[in-house]
């Protein structure tokens, strides 16, 4: 055989697994959770600022929440947390930082670092309620609605078109509805 | 209006790039001298048409037109003015039209510079950089248009990421792309001549002074991001082997290989086939590491803003680009082996050592970039590769080139006598030995990798020396012909960069203390004393800045300043590092987390860093070597159209 196809051949192999990454990439972003629709799972944390205190699933009822796992860790979340900063600037939605898998030394100084956009940070040392909520990539956000209810997930690193498509109209309908 | 000008010369830039690719084209196989006389004219206007359009964003960004969403997203009015010009290229859009500016200053040196090239062999290599340049455009016109109204305007823009508010963005990108975009005339001139039917090896020739000039900028350009990255993002570090410092190492490794193999092909003829696959693959890889810094495909900490469609977008245009080329390849390389043979122990030999040492190199970077997507793809889990896999492979890797080095200096073409070379090179051989036994005695710290990486480095730089005195000793004159200048400051220029890395990666030393105003700290005999912050204003953020005064026994040496500054615009806390650099140490603080309300007490990083700017210098080196090589005379020649073959025993040049 014509050994001068080899590079051709292996630039083939190469173009096949680029194409199954970027269908990766897509599916990143677009894969459906099975908790959508479904109650928010349980949880009852210590929070963050505070470690004697606890706040739990109950008490955040009757408002929209954003619910964001991340980790000091978690290279994407430092790639995303401007846009959770502008988010939080909104102040159009309650912002949970589920900090999992982590120090807390860690989170604390990583979010004096690069400013702390959360309303409330709490505490899943173990990741017991990331498992919970199904959560296999950091960062993780889940919106829930005043029910309690999870109505949107995104998978990934959020981006601003995602907050403008996905998060904001669903809190505009919620306003507007009741 | 005057945005929507930007869009229409940069609509009219393709047009004219389409032009440019089929009408020369056309012209080279038809013999219409008409036809190929419009490669001139095209590619000279494409360069005026981009010029307008670039000239018109950062225009915007200078008179901070808010009601282009660009310009909102990445510029403030709190902005100082000579951020305004770095801030077009400082996201996707804009520094893809710096991209695609730099392939049309590229195009149209070709353009102005090669007149004296074959008429219809010039046709085809601006042909297929025309190619090029229309799916560049294409890119940018359909996916990712800089010149995108916002309606209503923004009232302020959300300001440009501290992190590349910095002196180091402003330049190390158009640097990098000269780089970059530069391969594409190396791989346009492989494709003409794979195009013209018999491939001789008068392109190698010819692309020789192109492809040196892009490695030196691409040399330049990455060692500046390493710079940069040093002392902006507070951590010491200046290489983390991450996916985007991959993308533009690859080019760089199989550029390295391309200047020496175009060597051997322009001189013996031998590796024909080789340099052609290089040529493809340098500017192949720099496509690939665009898709993969673009698409979302890796994650990266300085990953732009990434897109499926872009990424589809890249991927077929990698798929035309390099298949359609590679295909070109398989029907056209000579099928038979050509220039004459050589002997185990000649130049060739040792150039080969140099061409497989750095193709497994980027092979390997490369599988260690793709190799997470690869896991996942399998779905076998998300992994990251890192220092410990690159680091150690460099290290065995870089063993065979250092040792071969001089001897491929020294060696003859076709055949040489291996006694004769160590009787030559015994001097250089043991002096370099005893510096670094030298050093390992007085230094044992640095251990057995680090000494020998210093054996290696000296090894080098005395070999390279040694070959001149040799040579201005035979000549009995102190003139050195350029092409030896230049081979020699690059050759130094990896000596300096081994000696640096070597003494950085073991001899350094950094701490993260907790400092109240009025504590001292002993390193490496230095005393650091942290005498306490204050606020500081900024154009557009608000600092903490600490005092720290250095001092060696009663001397103080400086007063170093790092900030904490917070950003007014988007609330993000950068660390300003303060740094005392010296040829054969670096000073460095970082100012971390106040620890206490009161500010009284930090988070301070101090970094000791012997030799670090042997780095860089190195690079520097390097680029002065690849544009020395460049500007030889012998490349402004009249070249006739197929050169006679000769061997040029007495020139030594690689």
């Amino acid at each position: 055989m014509n050994s001068r196809i080899f590079p051709l051949l292996g630039f083939a192999l190469l173009i096949v697994l680029l194409v199954v990454g970027l269908k990766i990439a897509d599916r990143k972003t677009n894969l459906p959770s099975p908790l959508i629709d479904k109650p928010v799972p349980v949880f009852d944390l210590p929070v963050l600022a505070s470690p004697g205190q606890t706040m739990s699933t109950e008490s955040l009822l009757g408002k929209y929440y954003l619910v964001n796992f991340w980790g000091s860790w978690c290279v994407t979340c430092r790639a995303e947390h401007p846009v959770v900063t502008e988010l939080a600037k909104l102040n159009a939605v309650y912002i949970v930082g589920m900090n999992f898998r982590d120090e807390s030394e860690d989170a604390v100084a990583w979010l004096r670092r690069w400013g702390d956009p959360y309303d409330v940070s709490l505490i899943d040392y173990d990741g017991r309620v990331s498992i919970d909520f199904g959560v296999y990539a950091a960062p993780e956000t889940f919106l829930v609605d005043p029910t309690g209810t999870i109505v949107f997930k995104h998978l990934g690193q959020l981006t601003w078109e995602v907050v403008e498509t996905e998060i904001l109209p669903r809190l505009a309908n919620m306003e507007s509805g009741s | 209006m005057t945005v929507e000008l930007g869009q229409i010369s940069l609509l009219a830039a393709l047009l004219t790039a389409l032009v440019l690719g089929v009408v020369p084209m056309i012209g080279s196989y038809t013999g219409n001298r008409r036809f190929i006389a419009v490669s001139t004219s095209a590619s000279l206007i494409q360069f005026l048409l981009l010029i307008i359009s670039f000239g018109i964003l950062t225009s915007a960004f200078v008179v901070q037109d808010f009601s282009v969403e660009y310009v909102a997203r990445n510029s403030n009015s709190l902005l100082p003015m000579h951020y305004r010009f770095s801030a077009v290229w400082s996201a996707h859009e804009g520094s893809l039209l710096l991209w695609e500016l730099i392939l049309a200053v590229w195009i149209a040196a070709v353009a102005l510079f090669s007149k004296r090239l074959p008429e219809i062999f010039r046709a085809r290599v601006l042909a297929v950089l025309g190619w090029i340049s229309v799916g560049f455009l294409l890119f940018i016109i359909l996916t990712s248009n800089p010149f995108g109204r916002l309606i209503p305007s923004a009232v302020e823009g959300l300001d440009l990421n501290p992190l590349l508010q910095d002196f180091g963005l402003i330049i190390h990108p158009p640097l990098l792309y000269m780089g970059y975009v530069g391969f594409s005339v190396a791989f346009a001139f492989a494709v003409a001549a794979l195009l013209g039917g018999e491939v001789s090896r008068d392109w190698v020739r010819w692309s020789r002074p192109w492809t040196l000039v892009a490695w030196a900028f691409l040399t330049i350009g990455i060692a500046l991001g390493s710079w940069w990255a040093y002392y902006e993002l507070g951590w010491g570090g200046y290489w983390f082997w991450d996916p985007v410092e991959n993308a533009s190492f690859m080019p760089w490794l199989v550029g390295t290989a391309l200047i020496h193999s175009q060597a051997v092909t322009e001189k013996r003829g031998a590796f024909g086939n080789w340099t052609l696959l290089l040529a493809l693959s340098a500017f192949s890889l720099s496509l690939l590491g665009t898709f993969l810094v673009r698409s979302g495909v890796l994650t990266s900490v300085h990953a732009f803003a990434s897109d499926p469609t872009r990424g589809i977008f890249i991927l077929i245009y990698l798929a035309v680009v390099v298949g359609g080329s590679l295909t070109l390849y398989a029907a056209r390389a000579p099928k038979m082996i050509q220039g004459g043979g050589f002997a185990g122990m000649s130049r060739e030999t040792f150039l080969l050592v140099n061409n497989l040492v750095f193709a497994v190199m980027a092979a390997m970077v490369l599988t260690g970039t793709l190799y997470p997507l690869l896991i996942d793809a399998l779905g076998a889990g998300k992994i990251s590769v890192g220092p410990p896999y690159f680091g150690l492979l460099f290290t065995w890797l870089l063993v065979p080139l250092v040792i071969a080095l001089p001897f491929g200096i020294f060696s003859r073409w076709q055949q040489d006598s291996g006694s004769r070379l160590a009787g030559i090179l015994r001097w250089p051989l043991l002096a370099s030995l005893a510096i670094g036994a030298v050093v390992w005695v007085m230094q044992p710290s640095i251990g057995f990798v680090s000494a020998a990486g210093i054996t290696g480095g000296a090894w080098v730089i005395l070999g390279s020396l040694f070959y001149v005195g040799q040579f201005q000793l035979k000549k009995k004159s102190f003139r050195i012909p350029g092409s030896i200048l230049a081979m020699t400051l690059a050759h130094v220029g990896l000596g300096v960069f081994l000696v640096g890395l070597s003494m950085v990666s073991t001899l350094s030393t950094e701490k993260h203390l907790r400092m109240e105003a009025g504590d001292k700290y002993q390193m490496a005999g230095y005393t650091f004393e942290f005498l306490g912050t204050k606020i500081v204003q900024g154009p557009n953020y608000t600092a903490n800045e600490g005092e720290f005064v250095i001092s060696k026994g009663d001397q103080e040496i400086t007063r170093l300043y790092p900030q904490k500054r917070e950003y007014a615009q988007r609330g993000n806390m950068m660390t300003e590092a303060a740094i005392d650099p010296g040829l054969t140490r670096d000073l460095y603080v970082s100012l971390g987390e106040p620890l206490d309300q009161s500010g009284r007490a930090w988070a301070v990083r101090v970094y000791h860093k012997p030799f670090i700017r042997w780095i860089w210098l190195g690079a520097i080196f390097m680029l002065a070597g690849g544009m020395l090589a460049a500007a030889n005379k012998r490349y402004r020649r009249k070249m006739p159209a197929t050169a006679p073959v000769k061997t040029e025993a007495k020139e030594v040049a690689a």
